[in-house]
C-alpha cells in the first residue's frame, strides 16, 4: 500500500508509525519512532530535540543567584524540588549552614508539590487509558495544593521560593492551617481514586504483567525514582543521601518487585500517603527563627566541582557544577530523571500493543522538558 | 379513556391520507409523497434526538465529574449543542489532497445512512411506527452492520497511518460483537415466535420478556447492552476511535460537517441500540403489566405508550452513558477475547436455554 508516494510497509513486513511530536498521549512533543507488526510493536526508537532550551548553557550566563529558577522549567511539575537541587548545590559549594526553619519548609512544600506532581500523574493515567472521569477528581485536591502554592510563594507551578541558603521570603501566618486543610481534604478523597481506577477490573487487566522493567535493566539504564524502585531497585536519595533534614523524619520507601506498569502505579499511589506522614510529623513542629542563612551579594564559588542530588517526583535530579571561582558556572550539567527513565520504554514496550505503549508511557510518567532540557 | 389508550397517530395519519388522495389521484406517486413527508418527519426528529443526546451526554458526563456541563448558551446550556452544530456547519468542508476523495467523502453518508435506516422499523408508541415489516428484528440486525463498510471506508481513504489501525480495528470489533448482538436477539425472537417488532411488543402484554424469563432472558440482555456498546463503538469499547492512541482513529482526518455526521450517526446509533433492547427485553411502549391484574394493568394503562417507550430507552441509554465515563478502554486483545471467550460461548448456551424454556413452556 502507497501513502505519500512511499511504501508504508518496509522489505520486513513492518508498518512504521510516528508517535509524536503531536500526540495526545505523549503529554510533550517527545517523538516515538514504531515499527509495527499488525498492532504488536517491534521497535521503538525516540526522538529528542524539540524542546531543547539550552537550559545548562544559559545557566553558564547567570549569576549563582539566578541560575536555580531556570531548572523550573524543566520538570515544571517538580519544580520546587529542582530549585532546591540548586540551592542545596550552591550551599555546599559555600558551606552554609541552612536555619532549620527554612529547611522545614522547603521539606514541606517539596512534599505538598510531589502529591501534586502524581496527582497529576493520576489523572493523566486514567485519561490515557480512556477513562476521563478520574482526571477531574485528581484535579480537585490538585488545585487545592495550587492554591496553597500560590498563597505563599506567589506561584502555582513555578514556585521559584529558594535562594541561597534559604528560602526567599517567609510563610503566611495561617499556613499551617491550610496545608491541614490540604492534607485532610485528600486523605477523605483517597479512597475515591481507589473506587474509580485501582479497583476497576478493565484498569487493572490493561496494567498488570504490561511493560516489564527488570531490575537489572533498571539499574544499567540508570532508571530512578518510583520507575525503579516498582522495579526492586533501592534508590530513594531522601534515603540514601538525605538533604534537608530529611534523616529526621520517619517514612517508608516503597520498593516493589512486580516491575510492570501496575507497580509503577502502586509505588506512586504509596508514595502520595507516605509524603502525607512526612507532612503530618512536620506541620505541627515547624521551628522558628531565621528563614535565609547570611550569604554575599555576589556568590562567587570556590574552585571546583560540586555534585548534588536530590529525589524530584519522577527520580533522581543531579546537579554538577564547575566553578572556576567566578560569579557564573564554568559548566553546569543537570542529570535528569526522565532522560534515563524514557530509555526504559523501547525495552519495556517490546512485544507488546500500542495500547500497551500508552499504559507504559503514562506510568512510567515523563515530562517531556525534563527530557530535552 | 379511549383516547389515551389509543394514543398515536393512526388518526392523523389516516387524515393525512385521504387529504393528499384527494390531490394526487395516482396510488403510485401517492405513496412516494407519502414517504418523501415521513421520511423529511424522520430526519428532523432524529437531528433533533441527536442534538438532545449530546445535550444530555455532557450533562451526565459533567454531573459524574463534579462539574458543572454546559450551563451558558440557552437556558442551562441547553443551546450550547445548537452552537456547536453551527459551528461545525461554518467550518471549512476539508478533503486531504492525497485521500481517495469520492470514498472519502462517501463514508460519512454511509454511516450516518445505515444509522437512520435502522430506526424505521421501531414502534415509538401504540400504533406508530413507520415500517412495520414482518423481518424487524433481522432488518435492523443487517442494515446496522452496513456501518462497517463506512468505517472501513474512512479509514481507508483518509491517508492516515492511524486511520487505517482504526479501521483494521472496527473491521474485528464490529463483526465479532454482531454474533452475540445476534444471538441475544434470537433468544427473543425464539421465546415470542415472531420477528416482527410489533409482535415481539405484543408477545409482552402480560409482563416483559426480562420479568417473564427468568435469567436465561436477564444474560441474553446483559450481553446484548454490552454487545451492542461495542459495535456502536462507544467507551470502553471506542477502540475504532481511541483518541489517546489513535488520535481520533478512523475520523481523524474529518471535519467540519463531516465530523458532525460520524457524531450524529453515534447518537443515532446509541438510541436504536436502545431502543431494541427495550423493545425487546423491557416490553417497548407496552406498559408494565402483571399477568392477571386487570385493575393494576389498567391503571398502568393510564400511562400513554409513547412515555413508556421514551422512558425505557432512555434509562438504557442512561446507563451506556454511565459506561463510557467511569471505565477506561479496553484494549484490542482483551477486547476479542471478551467476545470470543466469554460472550459468545455463554450466548451460545443461553440460547440453548432459552429454546429449552420455550419448547417447555416454562416461561410465565
Amino acid at each position: 500500500m502507497k501513502l505519500l508516494g512511499e511504501d508504508i510497509v518496509t522489505e520486513t513486513g513492518e508498518f512504521i508509525i510516528n508517535m509524536g511530536p503531536q500526540h495526545p498521549s505523549t503529554h510533550g512533543v517527545l517523538h516515538l519512532k514504531i515499527w509495527l507488526d499488525g498492532e504488536t510493536i517491534k521497535k521503538i526508537e525516540p526522538h529528542l530535540g524539540y524542546i531543547h532550551r539550552s537550559i545548562e548553557k544559559m545557566s553558564e550566563k547567570m549569576s549563582y543567584r539566578q541560575f536555580i529558577y531556570l531548572t523550573s522549567r524543566m520538570d515544571y511539575l517538580s519544580a520546587h524540588m529542582n530549585n532546591q537541587a540548586c540551592a542545596l548545590v550552591v550551599e555546599k559549594a559555600l558551606q552554609v549552614e541552612v536555619p532549620e526553619r527554612a529547611k522545614a519548609i522547603r521539606i514541606l512544600l517539596a512534599e505538598l508539590s510531589r502529591i501534586g506532581s502524581h496527582l497529576l500523574w493520576f489523572a493523566s493515567v486514567g485519561l490515557d487509558l480512556g477513562g476521563v472521569t478520574p482526571f477531574f477528581y485528581a484535579f480537585r485536591e490538585r488545585e487545592a495544593i495550587n492554591s496553597l502554592m500560590e498563597e505563599n510563594c506567589g506561584a502555582r507551578l513555578t514556585q521559584n521560593f529558594h535562594v541561597p541558603g534559604g528560602i526567599l521570603e517567609d510563610v503566611n501566618p495561617d499556613f499551617q492551617k491550610r496545608v491541614k486543610e490540604v492534607i485532610k481534604q485528600l486523605k477523605d478523597n483517597f479512597h475515591e481514586y481507589d473506587e474509580i481506577l485501582t479497583g476497576n477490573v478493565i484498569f487493572q487487566n490493561r496494567l498488570k504483567g504490561v511493560g516489564y522493567l527488570s531490575k537489572e535493566d533498571a539499574i544499567s539504564l540508570g532508571c530512578s525514582g518510583p520507575t525503579a524502585r516498582a522495579s526492586g531497585v533501592v534508590c530513594d536519595i531522601r534515603k540514601s543521601n538525605p538533604y534537608d533534614g530529611y534523616e529526621k523524619l520517619e517514612f517508608d520507601e516503597v520498593v516493589l518487585t512486580g516491575g510492570d506498569s501496575w507497580a509503577r502505579y502502586q509505588v506512586r499511589m504509596a508514595e502520595m500517603l507516605q509524603s502525607i506522614k512526612i507532612i503530618e510529623q512536620m506541620i505541627d513542629n515547624m521551628p522558628e527563627g531565621d528563614i535565609v542563612a547570611k550569604t554575599k551579594n555576589v556568590i562567587k564559588l570556590p574552585k571546583g566541582e560540586f555534585y548534588q542530588r536530590v529525589e524530584t517526583a519522577r527520580g533522581e535530579l543531579g546537579v554538577y557544577i564547575v566553578s572556576e571561582g567566578a560569579a557564573t558556572p564554568y559548566r553546569c550539567k543537570y542529570r535528569s530523571p526522565n532522560f534515563a527513565n524514557l530509555s526504559a520504554i523501547p525495552i519495556a514496550a517490546k512485544g507488546g500493543k500500542i495500547g500497551d505503549l500508552i499504559a507504559i508511557m503514562a506510568t512510567v510518567d515523563l515530562i517531556i522538558p525534563d527530557i530535552d532540557r | 379513556m379511549k383516547i389515551l389508550l389509543a394514543y398515536s397517530l393512526s388518526g392523523f395519519a389516516s387524515y393525512l391520507h385521504r387529504l393528499l388522495s384527494g390531490f394526487i389521484p395516482d396510488a403510485f406517486w401517492l405513496m412516494v409523497t407519502e414517504m418523501v413527508i415521513t421520511g423529511v418527519c424522520l430526519l428532523v426528529f432524529l437531528i433533533l434526538l441527536a442534538f438532545f443526546l449530546g445535550y444530555m451526554e455532557r450533562k451526565v458526563a459533567a454531573f459524574m465529574e463534579i462539574r458543572f456541563g454546559p450551563n451558558r448558551v440557552g437556558p442551562k446550556g441547553t443551546l450550547q449543542i445548537v452552537a456547536d452544530t453551527v459551528k461545525l456547519l461554518f467550518k471549512e468542508g476539508l478533503t486531504p489532497d492525497l485521500s481517495d476523495k469520492f470514498l472519502f467523502n462517501l463514508a460519512p453518508g454511509i454511516i450516518v445512512i445505515s444509522a437512520m435506516l435502522a430506526v424505521a422499523p421501531i414502534a415509538f408508541a401504540k400504533g406508530f411506527q413507520i415500517w412495520d415489516i414482518n423481518i424487524g428484528v433481522l432488518y435492523i440486525s443487517s442494515v446496522s452492520s452496513i456501518a462497517v463498510i463506512g468505517i472501513l471506508m474512512a479509514g481507508w481513504s483518509s491517508s492516515n497511518k492511524y486511520s487505517i489501525i482504526g479501521a483494521m480495528r472496527a473491521g474485528a470489533q464490529i463483526v465479532s460483537y454482531e454474533l452475540s448482538v445476534g444471538l441475544s436477539l434470537i433468544s427473543i425472537v425464539v421465546l415470542s415466535g415472531s420477528l416482527s417488532l410489533n409482535d415481539i411488543v405484543e408477545s409482552q402484554a402480560n409482563g416483559w420478556w426480562i420479568l417473564k424469563g427468568h435469567i436465561p432472558v436477564l444474560i441474553s440482555f446483559v450481553i446484548f447492552v454490552v454487545a451492542s456498546t461495542a459495535e456502536i463503538n462507544r467507551a470502553p469499547f471506542d477502540l475504532v476511535e481511541a483518541d489517546q492512541e489513535l488520535t481520533g482513529g478512523f475520523n481523524t482526518e474529518y471535519g467540519g460537517m463531516k465530523f458532525a455526521m460520524f457524531l450524529m450517526s453515534e447518537y443515532i446509533n446509541l438510541f436504536v441500540v436502545s431502543a431494541v433492547a427495550a423493545t425487546l427485553f423491557l416490553g417497548g411502549w407496552m406498559p408494565f403489566h402483571i399477568g392477571n391484574f386487570t385493575a393494576f394493568n389498567h391503571i398502568m394503562d393510564y400511562i400513554p405508550s409513547s412515555i413508556w417507550f421514551f422512558g425505557k430507552t432512555l434509562f438504557i441509554i442512561f446507563i451506556i452513558m454511565q459506561f463510557r465515563w467511569t471505565f477506561p478502554r479496553l484494549r484490542i486483545d482483551q477486547l476479542l477475547n471478551l467476545e470470543w471467550k466469554y460472550l459468545l460461548p455463554i450466548s451460545m448456551i443461553n440460547v440453548l436455554l432459552v429454546t429449552l424454556m420455550a419448547i417447555m413452556g416454562w416461561h410465565f
